[in-house]
């Protein structure tokens, strides 16, 4: 349903904002051969047929051709898939991982220094723009200390379907600048929300019941609230996939990561429809399959819901 | 109506927040910060000599000078000056402006659609409210800066060039402010729902008074403090998302230059030296936005009494 | 025994590598574009060309003296003055090792004249070619055509048999985006051969074994192009050494990479000039404010001449690296003399006098349209001139946009003031003239129009005798000037920048030949 509401979304974007051919042909193109070429492309039909076709080769994974690049979007969008996806994936690990541990920590232990520096670092996090962060990571790790490199992807192994950094030197070092860059904001998010998760919850009768049985700090603070704790984090992860994926746009422009979030920004200032629009309908169909595995999520690890699902299929 | 709202939070709690604000050092440090940033940028006119937005004020030879205490530095240019010869200051003060109009419209335009949506739902129930719930779910999902691109892209494409740079900062507006409704939405239906179930709204409802009346003089004043949390720190995200799509060369154009924009063009000058032409602007936003988060995170603390010991 | 085994072994694996490590060099190139398609018939564009003419090679080029010099043919006479005789080289080969024969090279020149071709009118003049024998072609024109070698140094070769194997017999229609094996792959018989192509990524060109020349250096054996669109990036990977050569330093960060003992910066005048164009055909300025087009009196023109402050822009934007140009050709090209590229003084007294005898005293309102990632600067050179002209009273808006998209606005006749630049392949005024200044040329978006300036046109195109044409492309240079049609701005520098062991020698027209690139 959701899926469909943005094809047409995408699909409108494409036939009303500016004649197609208008942008696909160069100067010198006769009328004829615009007429031709509006033949081919089947402009001619009416609108319904021509969004029946544009749903079914959506389906097929066909988005047209880009106006700017002159090529197959479908082909652009595969070529780029693999560099965005490596960089969410490490990104979203580090955010989560580095984000939950000092979360906890700030969470458990509300004063002290350690903990405010953390939190006011992370404040800091959060004000700084993802672009000047990017700069200045360039600046000093690759022009100053010129140890890491700041742009591409490296050395990448192509196997067949899948075209991985993974593999080389030069492909994992060319990936820390720019996934730490993308988590940091994401992860002053992630320290922020457990730590206030984790204090509620460490406020909540049942710990506080648990104190009074006797057992030890440890096993409270990570058995009983973390588990709790973690919940929204789930959600957040889930959401943040997708965050990570739009503020790649910045990363992968400041890094010149050959990810799809540099070909959409140039799309964007290019007016390229068909980008725009492949790259609206691949997002959303990313959100949709998050949510997904989000609610599934869900179900394992609150006990609620699986009660509730159980009582219900019961 | 939003007078009569704060008078009344007011009443109710300026001693308890005054007395936690003159307590807490960074709420203080920050909000004289941040005063001084938002005089500035709005008095600008009467603060420095120069308009950085009339080109024929400008000389070209100015270009490129160093800020006033380096050695090639003039005394007559604080910070230096750009490429264009303007200078810095006064540029990165009108640039500010900018920023904070954009930043404010967009938030004031979530605010009044989110809490509008949110109260109306959590008032009137039912499928209406069923419906805005599920788009603040759809819409939350969607990252604001896809969303606000997303709409900048589809503007270039339906306004025409020439309208295009006038009607840039209202894209903008729109694109940011369109990304942060539904927290606000959310946060007032939760409050209306509690609100509602009240004795004496319900006491109001049963005699007669309008839904409108009650809504706005009874539910509104009521979910103030949440909405001026979320509002606080939507601010500063709202300035980061607009630095952020002028950086990105979506945003404001480079004659009317916001902090983003600022810091785009200064960008392509970072290696050769002129690292002021970047860097001031830079400092400054970052500047602008902590102040407004620890303003926000103060606010959060004291304002959220769950937190409070 | 077991260890002289052991050692032979050791031998013979350092035998078999040793040569090839300190042969096997690789040199990464980046600059801000990348090649638009692999087919050299399908884009006439500045990073196609350049990528191009590392596979493919053409019938004669220019060394790296600019001099049109043998290539595929190694000589070449004329028969009349409509026909023209190639000898081919017997040793070449394309990359695939099938030798080249009269008939590719036929193939290849039809190909460029076909309609998906962007070719077509570089060589519009050609009406025949035949091979005579497997090394000899004739090419007939319709007309004496003196510039032909010129024409023909930029149509590429390609192999008949290959091209019609992959169904590439006709260029790529780039217009209608279609996809060919052509545009992907490529076979030519030049020094390189591309071996991977991720376009806007990563093209890697290996050393074609079946080359006939020979490299200057023979450690020269890959090259990789790394495209990076953001200058200061660019900037970055070569400060950093992931890149070797860059061939579009931005010229704010030269001082930067000089100071750096690793690398070097070349610099060298660009066969390219800068200039402002302004419509004298439109009746009204579709952005103006008076109702007229001021653009029609000279004095208008010669004012906005008068009040920009080109020694500023030199210095400010350009760093230095610019030649203030008083018309739109530079040194080398046929037709240029020191004397014609004088400007007028800068003085802003005199533009404003001028602008007021005309009857704008106020002044007017204008927008320029100007391109932001074409040439050197375009867009701050435009805002400098902005300024410039708001001191003489005239409020020029700037509007500046993507090179695309201004290119296509302009041929669609949008502009009222615009900024352009003109390079000149041929290196004949007759280039200049023809695109610019002919009556309805398609490059004249100022509309100028003159039936002297027309005829000496068709002098240049038709006179053989040598004299008698430069003659006219002297008279027909007095009477643009003298009209002020154009505001000439500056002669393009460009400057390279790689490290201090990498030598890729600098070309006026900003193509690099690997060919001659060689390590310290």
């Amino acid at each position: 349903m959701v899926m469909l509401v943005v094809a047409f979304v995408s699909f409108s974007l494409f036939n009303f904002v500016g004649d197609p051919i208008n942008n696909m042909v160069g100067e010198e193109t006769s009328d004829e051969e615009r007429a031709e070429l509006r033949e081919t492309l089947g402009l001619m039909d009416p609108i319904h047929v021509q969004f029946t076709r544009f749903i079914i080769n959506v389906s097929k994974g066909e988005f047209g051709i880009s106006y700017q690049l002159r090529r197959p979007v479908s082909e652009l969008i595969i070529e780029r898939l693999p560099a965005t996806i490596e960089l969410v994936l490490i990104s979203a690990l580090i955010a989560l991982v580095s984000g939950t541990l000092l979360g906890v920590y700030t969470g458990i232990k509300r004063k002290g220094f350690l903990s405010d520096f953390i939190l006011a670092v992370s404040l800091l996090g959060v004000s700084l723009p993802t672009f000047v962060i990017g700069i200045l990571f360039i600046y000093l790790f690759a022009v100053i200390l010129g140890v890491l490199p700041s742009f591409g992807r490296g050395e990448v192994v192509d196997l067949g379907f899948w075209s991985t950094g993974f593999l080389t030197i030069s492909g994992l070092k060319a990936i820390i600048l720019p996934s730490v860059t993308l988590s940091l904001f994401q992860m002053t998010y992630i320290i922020r929300l457990v730590r206030a998760e984790m204090m509620e919850i460490l406020q909540t009768d049942y710990i506080k019941f648990a104190r009074a049985r006797g057992i030890n700090e440890k096993s409270i603070n990570y058995k009983h609230a973390l588990k709790n704790g973690l919940i929204p984090v789930i959600t957040i992860a889930g959401i943040n996939i997708g965050t990570l994926i739009a503020f790649s746009i910045i990363t992968e422009t400041v890094f010149q990561w050959p990810g799809m979030g540099f070909l959409f920004i140039q799309a964007v200032q290019f007016v390229d429809i068909p980008i725009m629009s492949a790259y609206l309908v691949f997002i959303a169909f990313v959100f949709v399959m998050i949510n997904f595995i989000v609610d599934i999520l869900y179900y394992f690890i609150d006990p609620r819901i699986r009660v509730r699902g159980d009582s219900a299929s019961g | 109506m939003d007078d009569k709202g704060l008078t009344i939070w007011d009443k109710i709690k300026d001693s308890e927040i005054y007395f936690s604000f003159i307590k807490s050092p960074t709420a203080i440090v920050s909000s004289i910060l941040l005063a001084i940033i938002f005089f500035c940028s709005f008095f600008v006119e009467f603060i420095t000599p120069y308009n950085p937005f009339d080109p024929s004020s400008l000389s070209l030879m100015d270009a490129f000078t160093p800020p006033s205490w380096t050695s090639e530095g003039k005394v007559e240019f604080l910070l230096g000056t750009d490429g264009q010869g303007r200078d810095m200051l006064s540029t990165i003060l009108y640039g500010s402006r900018i920023s904070l109009i954009v930043g404010f419209s967009a938030i004031l335009f979530s605010l009044i659609l989110g809490v509008g949506l949110g109260l109306t739902a959590g008032f009137f129930g039912g499928k209406y409210e069923m419906i805005v719930m599920r788009l603040t779910d759809v819409q939350l999902t969607v990252p604001s800066i896809l969303m606000a691109l997303l709409v900048d892209g589809i503007a270039r494409g339906i306004i025409s060039r020439e309208l295009h740079d006038e009607m840039a900062i209202y894209v903008l507006i729109f694109a940011i402010g369109i990304s942060e409704w539904p927290q606000f939405a959310r946060v007032s239906r939760a409050a209306t729902l509690v609100e509602k179930n009240k004795d004496y709204v319900s006491a109001s409802i049963i005699i007669g008074v309008s839904n409108f009346i009650v809504i706005f003089k009874h539910i509104l004043p009521n979910i103030m403090r949440p909405v001026l949390v979320i509002g606080t720190i939507g601010l500063a995200l709202a300035i980061i998302a607009e630095a952020t799509l002028s950086f990105l060369g979506v945003g404001v154009p480079p004659t009317t230059p916001s902090l983003g924009t600022l810091i785009r063009l200064g960008n392509d000058f970072l290696f050769s030296g002129e690292w002021w032409i970047t860097f001031f602007p830079a400092i400054f936003l970052v500047i602008l936005a902590f102040s407004i988060n620890l303003l926000g995170d103060w606010m959060r603390d004291t304002l959220n009494p769950k937190l409070k010991k | 025994m077991k260890y002289g085994y052991f050692i032979k072994i050791l031998l013979a694996f350092f035998l078999a590598f040793a040569p090839t490590q300190t042969f096997a060099k690789t040199i990464k190139w980046s600059m801000q574009g990348d090649s638009l398609t692999l087919d050299p018939h399908a884009q006439n564009e500045g990073p196609t060309t350049q990528v191009s003419r590392q596979v493919y090679e053409a019938l004669v080029t220019r060394g790296l003296d600019m001099k049109i010099g043998p290539q595929l043919a190694t000589e070449w006479r004329t028969q009349g003055p409509n026909t023209w005789i190639f000898k081919l080289r017997e040793d070449v080969k394309f990359s695939d090792g099938t030798p080249l024969t009269s008939e590719d090279v036929v193939f290849s020149i039809l190909r460029a004249k076909q309609r998906t071709s962007d070719f077509k009118e570089y060589i519009s003049t050609v009406s025949g070619v035949k091979a005579v024998n497997d090394y000899t072609v004739e090419i007939t024109t319709s007309k004496p055509n003196p510039i032909l070698l010129n024409q023909l140094s930029n149509i590429f070769i390609m192999s008949k048999k290959w091209c019609q194997e992959n169904f590439a017999i006709a260029p790529q229609n780039w217009d209608a985006g279609q996809e060919t094996i052509a545009a992907t792959k490529a076979l030519g018989t030049g020094p390189f051969r591309i071996t991977l192509r991720e376009p806007n990524t990563k093209t890697v060109f290996k050393k074609n074994m079946h080359w006939w020349g020979e490299m200057k250096d023979k450690k020269v054996t890959e090259i990789n192009l790394l495209p990076i669109k953001n200058a200061a990036t660019r900037v970055a990977a070569l400060l950093s050494g992931e890149i070797d050569v860059v061939t579009d330093v931005p010229v704010q960060d030269l001082a930067r990479i000089k100071n750096s003992p690793a690398h070097k910066v070349e610099s060298t005048a660009q066969m390219r000039t800068i200039f402002l164009g302004m419509d004298q055909g439109a009746d009204k300025l579709r952005t103006g404010n008076t109702g007229d087009n001021p653009f029609k009196k000279k004095a208008v023109r010669q004012a906005l001449y008068q009040a920009i402050d080109i020694e500023a822009i030199k210095k400010k934007v350009m760093r230095g690296l610019s030649e203030p140009a008083g018309i739109i050709t530079f040194p080398g090209v046929n037709g240029y003399t020191k004397e014609l590229d004088k400007r007028l003084p800068y003085d802003v007294a005199a533009a404003k006098k001028l602008l007021a005898d005309a009857g704008y005293p106020n002044g007017f309102e204008v927008e320029l349209r100007c391109p932001n990632d074409r040439y050197v600067n375009d867009e701050a050179i435009c805002t400098a001139v902005v300024g410039m002209l708001g001191k003489i009273g005239v409020k020029v808006n700037l509007f500046a946009q993507t090179k695309s998209k201004h290119f296509k606005e302009l041929k669609d006749n949008q502009g009222d003031f615009y900024m352009l630049g003109w390079g000149v392949p041929t290196l004949d005024s007759h280039y200049v003239f023809h695109y610019l200044y002919e009556s309805g040329a398609s490059w004249n978006r100022v509309n100028f129009s003159n039936s002297d300036v027309d005829a000496a046109i068709r002098v240049m195109e038709g006179e053989v005798n040598l004299d008698k044409r430069n003659a006219a492309i002297a008279e027909a240079w007095k009477i643009v000037k003298d009209d002020i049609s154009y505001l000439p701005l500056h002669h393009q520098v460009i400057s390279w920048a790689a490290k201090k062991d990498v030598n890729v020698p600098i070309r006026p027209n900003n193509e690099p030949l690997f060919r001659f690139a060689s390590f310290d």
